[in-house]
């Protein structure tokens, strides 16, 4: 075998991954995705070994519910043929790894870097004379915006090639929000430090994000996590989804100049997102999700509480969204906005509720369940049109969806003890150490991987945000339309530019 | 003189009504109808700003699109009461002094050498030029109903008496509020609350004013507006005695300033490229009123 197989949140022995040359390392990753849709690459990085370079791949099988996991050794300013000839989704793993490394690749269409104007590693070529693509003619223009907007939103530049109204390409540069939060987790070494890092990576996805580090630190250090911590993480998860979703909605609303819809949804997105407040003391959730224990546990009172808040919200949420649905003015600009094919998602492999837009099935919650998803039979809202209007249906089945999974946790809240124990620190990872941690948050698949060395040291830390592969479906989807309905397709998404900056 | 003073006199709190029922519809309180013109006694006590690549023409631009609003305003009358200054065929004065300053804010727009406001001005000279024949064929069926050609002797000599009419009256209003939300860049066609510059039209002309000069805009934008609510008042008061005129004249700038609110909550904004679409439509609901007008004058042969 030239691969393993493991599992969601499965520790396994760096030795045990096969290590192979990089040629059949090339074939084995090309036999393994071609002509299988149901395999999607969901981390591919490498990491310096005295002067070599690690590379570990891991493709996630949604039908076998495993992740096959194998590497391979290059050495630093290596030429290297490159996979996204045969597979486009590895365009921007494999632009990271010639970023950080110096690695080329003889054949890659694109070797842009992720985060920095050119090379990173000279200080002269900042983004301010990066050479953005253009086209020379008469007829067209450029539309530059960013990377300071006039919106609340995060800094990142776009750069439309138009003719006339229509956008006939977008190139989008981000890097504006790079923190080097990879390297703080190898630099900070205490657990706390460590979690607070993992909440920083995107303020909107907190538990997507800590959830996917808490399971992993937990794999790591041996811990099993009890159905109590299982249950609140899977609660705080759905909570999360319905809060962003509504106000992604609200926000959607607002770009097409729908009053009623804006003020409303945003009005219906406040109380759940107060309720985090009201359970572990911050809108945001921080502080909510703790390796090894639950610092907030969950009581009846709480429950109580969350029904309140829902039967208030459901009926009005369902409402809103009918008179949205019903509404000429609205529907002309959702539909046939951004569109993109099921064919195009699935060759930069779209992951999370951008592929579920357009019938390709990516969900982690049942391809790779944790937490308390196997209990649900979740079946994802699917849709097939990969419009604006499909992207909006979408947020709002899923929100029905998860008050459902949420009344459903509600009505058996485990028992929990009476006081949260803070468990002794689990500072010691299992040495040598391999594993990887998926979790589905409302933009979808988060992937975080750890390897560990002999002392039990991280020797990398490495963090994947749905964002990351969904920006350049945003790029497609705004092709031929036109410019002013940018503004809608990109709300529509709502991808993350931190997430994707780290 | 006596529409003149009564417009400056609506278009004070003609967008706070608007604000306020927006704000109403939305679930909010409100700011109360009076916070646009305290915004734009805030900005008049501003300086203003200039980028270093604007010329002179920046500079001026306000000052005559301002001058330009006030200019077409001293054209229109108040039912029997005269505006001004009235002549034959003031209406296409009406129109080409309204024209000239939108020419100087859209070549302002185009100095500043940003992007976004030439994609804005490009947009707003499309728009205008597509409204112009809407409001010359609705004015023109009027002068030919009438048989006169000054604002004065149309509104003052149109009797709406007949069914028929009544709703060329009703028609003419629905073309006349559409033109107003047009040339004031309000909804269905511009969204005026939108912060992002790509789906802009008349903001993202106006991005790079400041101080005294945003102020001048916005209120030239409020004149505007009571303006073409005069304008449309113009047509149910005609034989009325000051005291009904009065109140006719508000309670149509309210109903005015109330339907513009309710169209901006309830509904979202036009996809941009069905713009052009939506303001054609209103040249051929003048020509329907231009059909009736021949059919009113027993004109068809």
């Amino acid at each position: 075998m030239n691969f393993i197989n493991i599992f969601n949140q499965q520790v396994v022995p760096v030795s045990s991954i096969p290590l192979l040359n990089y040629n059949s390392f090339f074939e084995t990753i090309c036999l393994l995705v071609e002509n299988h849709p149901e395999r999607h690459c969901v981390l591919y990085f490498g990491y310096k070994e005295n002067i070599s370079i690690h590379l570990i791949c891991c493709i996630a099988d949604d039908n076998e519910h495993n992740i096959k996991v194998t590497s391979s050794v290059i050495n630093e300013n290596s030429v290297l043929h490159s996979l996204t000839v045969v597979n486009l989704s590895f365009e921007k793993f494999e632009r990271e790894i010639h970023e950080n490394f110096k690695v080329n690749y003889s054949d890659h269409p694109w070797l842009k870097p992720v985060r920095y104007a050119e090379d990173r590693a000279d200080k002269s070529k900042t983004i301010a004379n990066y050479p953005f693509y253009s086209i020379d003619s008469e007829e067209l223009h450029e539309v530059g915006v960013g990377p300071v907007h006039a919106g609340i939103i995060e800094p990142g530049h776009f750069r439309f090639v138009c003719n006339g109204e229509q956008i006939l390409h977008l190139e989008i540069q981000l890097g504006y929000q790079h923190r080097g939060v990879e390297q703080l987790f190898l630099e900070k070494t205490k657990l706390i430090q460590r979690t607070i890092l993992a909440e920083s990576i995107a303020g909107d996805s907190v538990i997507g994000h800590t959830s996917a580090f808490a399971f992993l630190m937990e794999s790591l250090s041996g811990l099993m996590p009890d159905r109590e911590l299982l249950f609140s993480r899977t609660l705080a998860q759905e909570l999360e989804r319905i809060a962003i979703h509504t106000g992604d909605l609200s926000a959607i609303c607002t770009d097409v100049a729908y009053q009623l819809g804006s003020s409303v949804f945003g009005r219906l997105r406040t109380p759940v997102i107060n309720f985090f407040q009201e359970w572990c003391g911050n809108r945001l959730s921080k502080g909510l999700i703790r390796t090894g224990y639950n610092p907030f546990p969950f009581n009846r009172a709480l429950a109580d509480r969350l029904n309140t808040i829902l039967d208030a919200f459901e009926p009005d949420f369902i409402e809103m969204n009918s008179e949205l649905a019903k509404l000429p003015s609205s529907l002309s600009r959702f539909e046939r906005t951004g569109m993109l094919s099921n064919e195009q998602l699935l060759s930069i492999g779209t992951v999370g509720m951008s592929a579920r837009m357009n019938a390709l099935n990516r969900d982690i919650r049942v391809s790779h369940p944790y937490g308390l998803y196997n209990e649900f039979k979740h079946e994802p809202v699917i849709k097939h049109h990969g419009d604006v209007y499909s992207r909006v249906q979408i947020r709002k089945q899923e929100v029905i969806q998860s008050i459902s999974y949420i009344r459903q946790l509600l009505s058996q809240i485990p028992h929990s003890q009476a006081l949260p124990q803070p468990q002794p620190q689990p500072s010691i990872l299992k040495p040598d150490s391999f594993a990887i941690s998926l979790t589905e948050g409302w933009r979808g698949e988060i992937c975080h991987g750890c390897v560990t060395n002999e002392t039990g040291e991280m020797l990398i830390y490495k963090i994947k945000d749905p964002s990351f592969h969904n920006w350049l479906a945003l790029a497609l989807a705004v092709r031929n339309n036109e410019i002013s309905d940018f503004p809608v397709c990109n709300k529509s998404f709502d991808l993350s530019y931190c997430g994707h900056d780290l | 003189m006596v529409s003149l003073a009564l417009i400056i006199l609506s278009s004070i709190f003609f967008t706070g009504v608007i604000l306020q029922t927006k704000s109403i519809t939305s679930g909010r309180k409100g700011p109360g109808i009076l916070q646009p013109v305290k915004d734009v006694i805030r900005l008049f006590k501003k300086g203003s700003i200039y980028s270093e690549t604007t010329s002179v023409i920046f500079t001026i631009a306000p000052v005559i699109s301002f001058a330009s609003v006030i200019m077409a305003c001293l054209v229109i009358p108040f039912g029997s009461w005269k505006g001004i200054i009235s002549f034959d065929g003031d209406f296409i004065f009406f129109a080409y002094i309204l024209a000239l300053g939108k020419f100087f804010s859209i070549i302002a727009a185009m100095d500043t050498g940003s992007s976004f406001e030439g994609m804005g001005a490009s947009r707003e000279a499309l728009y205008s030029m597509f409204v112009e024949p809407a409001f010359f064929i609705l004015i023109g069926s009027f002068a030919l109903l009438t048989g006169n050609t000054s604002f004065y002797n149309i509104f003052s000599t149109l009797h709406l008496g007949s069914s028929i009419t009544y709703t060329l009256g009703g028609m003419a209003s629905f073309v006349l509020i559409m033109i107003a939300m047009i040339e004031n860049s309000r909804m269905p066609v511009d969204d005026p609350k939108t912060h992002l510059e790509l789906t802009m039209i008349h903001e993202v002309m106006i991005l790079d004013n400041s101080g005294f000069d945003l102020g001048l805009i916005l209120s030239t934008g409020y004149i505007k507006f009571a303006m073409y609510g005069t304008l449309i008042a113009n047509f149910y008061i005609g034989g009325l005695s000051f005291l009904w005129a009065f109140p006719v004249f508000l309670l149509v700038q309210l109903l005015f300033a109330v339907i513009v609110g309710l169209m901006e909550s309830f509904m979202a904004r036009f996809r941009m490229s069905h713009n052009p679409q939506f303001i054609l439509v209103l040249s051929s609901v003048s020509f329907l009123i231009f059909l009736g007008v021949l059919l009113v004058l027993e004109k068809f042969v």
